[in-house]
């Protein structure tokens, strides 16, 4: 069993839903950004996030955004983020790593280097935004060769008819992108994304996060009802923002400060209780 | 099993919207059910005869075509070689071929029943089209501008005002027309509903490419026609245009890549020069890579990241090309040339004092690759290069880099 199923496996045994949290590698800077990653699981962190910084992040807002160009900034490669997994690998067996980014850096990199060199780092999943069911022929292959899921990205415009299309060669879980928009700006009603859930569901048994506009522990709680897991990424990215100095480098209360909001938000998933 | 070898090369792309290797739909889920809601539409309207009628309509009535086949006879004797005829595309209402491809999108947003229209902008000529037929059509127009074009295209900015659209400066990234479309993007996924966004040039995710030659084909058709008539039926031996995106120079090439006789010469902008780092050749001095839905040769760092374009004309900075470039390139279909700044400058005032005619920078660097090949070519050699825009955006900028104060 994939290191991803066993944790949501474990998630369905304590009978509630998990926190999935994103930060942007190397943002403000990669020691930083290592400081806080080794701490995310101990705060509440069930399943990681790692963002591949990329200079035209068109599904993204201004908060994601400006990490990106902050650690695109601080010099971050592709090459020092799979080095910083293997780092975080080596002393967390269990939590389960994604990659989230665009294809173009991972295209570059080389396909089958990529995904040879991501799975030895000791990444799980990948969810690349940009390379739809339509263009990914050419990456599955060598993604399922090195071991590493694929996850699919549904939204609300996702039907019927195109869901079986999206959902073959789906590994790991479903990420639904709760409102047709980008990171960091509107959030859905609970009332709204429901449906679309029960949707999804009809067409697919792997576990179901959501994310896009998941801000506060109370936000955090009411999706926890309805999903398996719960994805915050632009209020943690915020939190680093709000923590720079003047010089834009990480203040000294950065760290701590993520930490505690992964807890609080942790707290929040884990007041709603779900069936087996 | 013998390779597959089309007997055209004006049949692509394939069902995926792939040219080769290059093209595609490389857009996340969101848009994925807007693109392809677009492309159904549009191979409906494709086989829709009232379609084809309206588009015609507007085309000779409100943007004046055809445009003229001009023999440019103080250009011809100036070189000294090849005969040089100017495809008229700077007489278009708006000054550039852009609203051939704008009045098309409209037109099928209109079918599609979409009630708001956006739009993305670098030198602002797309931008001021778009504005141009959404006032026309009656519809609220959004368009996405770099913060650093809006300074240097500022008359241009103000025309879309005059024309009822909003210009929403965009500062993130580097602020140019890269970062503009992005933004459009994003917008279009947030307004998955009433939204048609009319794309400026060949790029983008498929039916993008494809659509935007169709509309842009219409040069390349009349070109056929007319040379016919002014030289007995021949053909043309070589086109030249340049590239941005690419869609004046699809429009010129797509409907003779079939007739092997005909040379095509594609001008990308070498700035500076393509060996400093700042330029805006993509095929010169790019990779390919996945950028705004599609795969093409992109400007790029060694970690994938895309990099800046630098040219004097904003029209032509931008650090992509369309992905059916990119594949005419790899077959050798086509030839991709540069031509720098100070060449595009040089043939800027040239045009201006020989022919009377005030080119735009972009296709100023079609003439200035002109001015290198005309002379090597014999006096029968029928040479044709798209004048696709007048420059009248451009003289403040000319001015600035003469030492002008105006
Ligand atoms: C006059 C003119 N020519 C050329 C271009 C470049 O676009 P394309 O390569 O798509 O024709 C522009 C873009 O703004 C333009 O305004």
């Amino acid at each position: 069993m994939s290191r991803i199923s066993r944790r949501f496996a474990d998630l369905r045994e304590q009978g509630r839903a998990g926190l999935i949290t994103f930060l942007t590698a190397g943002d403000p800077d990669m020691a930083t950004f290592e400081t806080a990653l080794a701490g995310l699981p101990e705060a509440g962190a069930d399943l990681i996030e790692v963002g591949v910084p990329f200079s035209d992040p068109m599904a993204d807002g201004p908060a994601i955004q400006a990490a990106g160009l902050r650690a695109l900034k601080s010099g971050t490669k592709l090459r020092h983020i799979l080095a910083a997994v293997g780092r975080f690998r080596r002393a967390d067996e269990n939590t389960p790593i994604i990659l989230m980014g665009y294809y173009n850096p991972i295209f570059h990199y080389g396909i089958e280097a990529f995904t040879t060199d991501a799975a030895e780092a000791g990444v799980d999943g990948l969810i690349i935004v940009d390379l739809p069911p339509e263009e990914s022929d050419e990456f599955l292959p060598s993604a399922t060769r090195a071991g590493l899921e694929l996850i699919r990205l549904t939204a609300p415009t996702s039907d019927d008819a195109r869901l079986p299309k999206v959902l073959k060669g789906a590994g790991g879980f479903v990420y639904h992108v709760a409102i047709a928009g980008i990171t960091g700006t509107r959030s859905a009603s609970i009332a709204d994304v429901q449906p679309v859930v029960e949707r999804i569901r009809r067409h697919t048994n792997l576990p179901v996060a959501i994310g896009f506009g998941i801000r506060t522990p109370d936000q955090a709680a009411a999706t926890a009802a309805i999903a398996d897991a719960v994805v915050v990424g632009s209020a943690l990215v915020e939190t680093v923002a709000a923590n720079l100095n003047a010089e834009g480098k990480a203040g000294p209360g950065l760290v701590a400060a993520l930490h505690a909001q992964v807890a609080a938000l942790a707290a929040g998933v884990r007041r709603v209780a779900r069936g087996k | 099993m013998p390779q597959f070898i089309p007997n055209s090369l004006r049949s692509g792309p394939d069902e995926n919207g792939h040219f080769g290797a290059y093209g595609g739909r490389f857009v996340a889920e969101t848009l994925m059910p807007l693109i392809l809601e677009v492309e159904k539409a549009y191979e409906a309207a494709k086989a829709d005869p009232s379609f084809q009628a309206e588009l015609d309509y507007y085309l000779e009535h409100y943007v004046g075509r055809p445009s003229p086949l001009y023999f440019a006879e103080r250009l011809t004797r100036h070189f000294g070689g090849a005969k040089i005829y100017l495809k008229r595309d700077e007489l278009n209402h708006t000054g550039a071929h852009k609203i051939n491809n704008c009045i098309g999108q409209i037109i099928l947003a209109k079918r599609m029943g979409k009630t708001r229209i956006i739009a993305e902008t670098g030198a602002g000529q797309h931008g001021v089209a778009t504005a141009t037929v959404a006032a026309l059509f009656n519809l609220p127009c959004v368009v996405y501008m770099g913060e650093t074009d809006m300074a240097r295209q500022a008359p241009n900015v103000f025309r879309m005002k005059l024309l009822g659209a909003e210009v929403r400066g965009v500062t993130s990234g580097t602020a140019t027309l890269k970062d503009a479309m992005n933004e459009a993007l994003r917008d279009w996924v947030s307004h998955v509903d009433d939204t048609f966004y009319i794309i400026g040039t060949v790029a983008g995710p498929h039916p993008y490419p494809a659509m935007v030659r169709d509309f842009q084909s219409v040069i390349g058709v009349e070109t056929r026609a007319q040379l016919a008539k002014a030289e007995n039926g021949r053909l043309p031996d070589t086109l030249v245009a340049a590239i941005g995106g690419g869609s004046n120079a699809m429009g010129l090439f797509h409907p003779f890549l079939d007739d092997a006789s005909v040379r095509m010469v594609g001008v990308e902008a070498a700035g500076h020069g393509v060996d400093t780092g700042m330029h805006a050749a993509s095929l010169a001095g790019g990779e390919p890579g996945v950028l705004h839905g599609n795969r093409t040769y992109l400007l790029q760092d060694d970690d994938g990241q895309i990099i800046d374009a630098h040219s004097i004309s904003a029209g032509l900075d931008y650090p992509g090309i369309g992905p059916e470039h990119a594949w005419l390139h790899d077959i050798k279909r086509v030839e991709y040339v540069s031509a720098t700044d100070d060449e595009a400058l040089e043939a800027f005032q040239l045009c201006a004092k020989l022919e009377g005619i005030i080119p735009a920078l972009e296709p100023s660097h079609a003439l200035a690759h002109v001015s290198r090949l005309a002379p090597t070519l014999p006096k029968d050699h029928l040479l044709v290069m798209n004048m696709c825009g007048r420059g009248d955006k451009d003289i403040f900028a000319v001015a600035a880099h003469l030492g002008v104060t105006l």
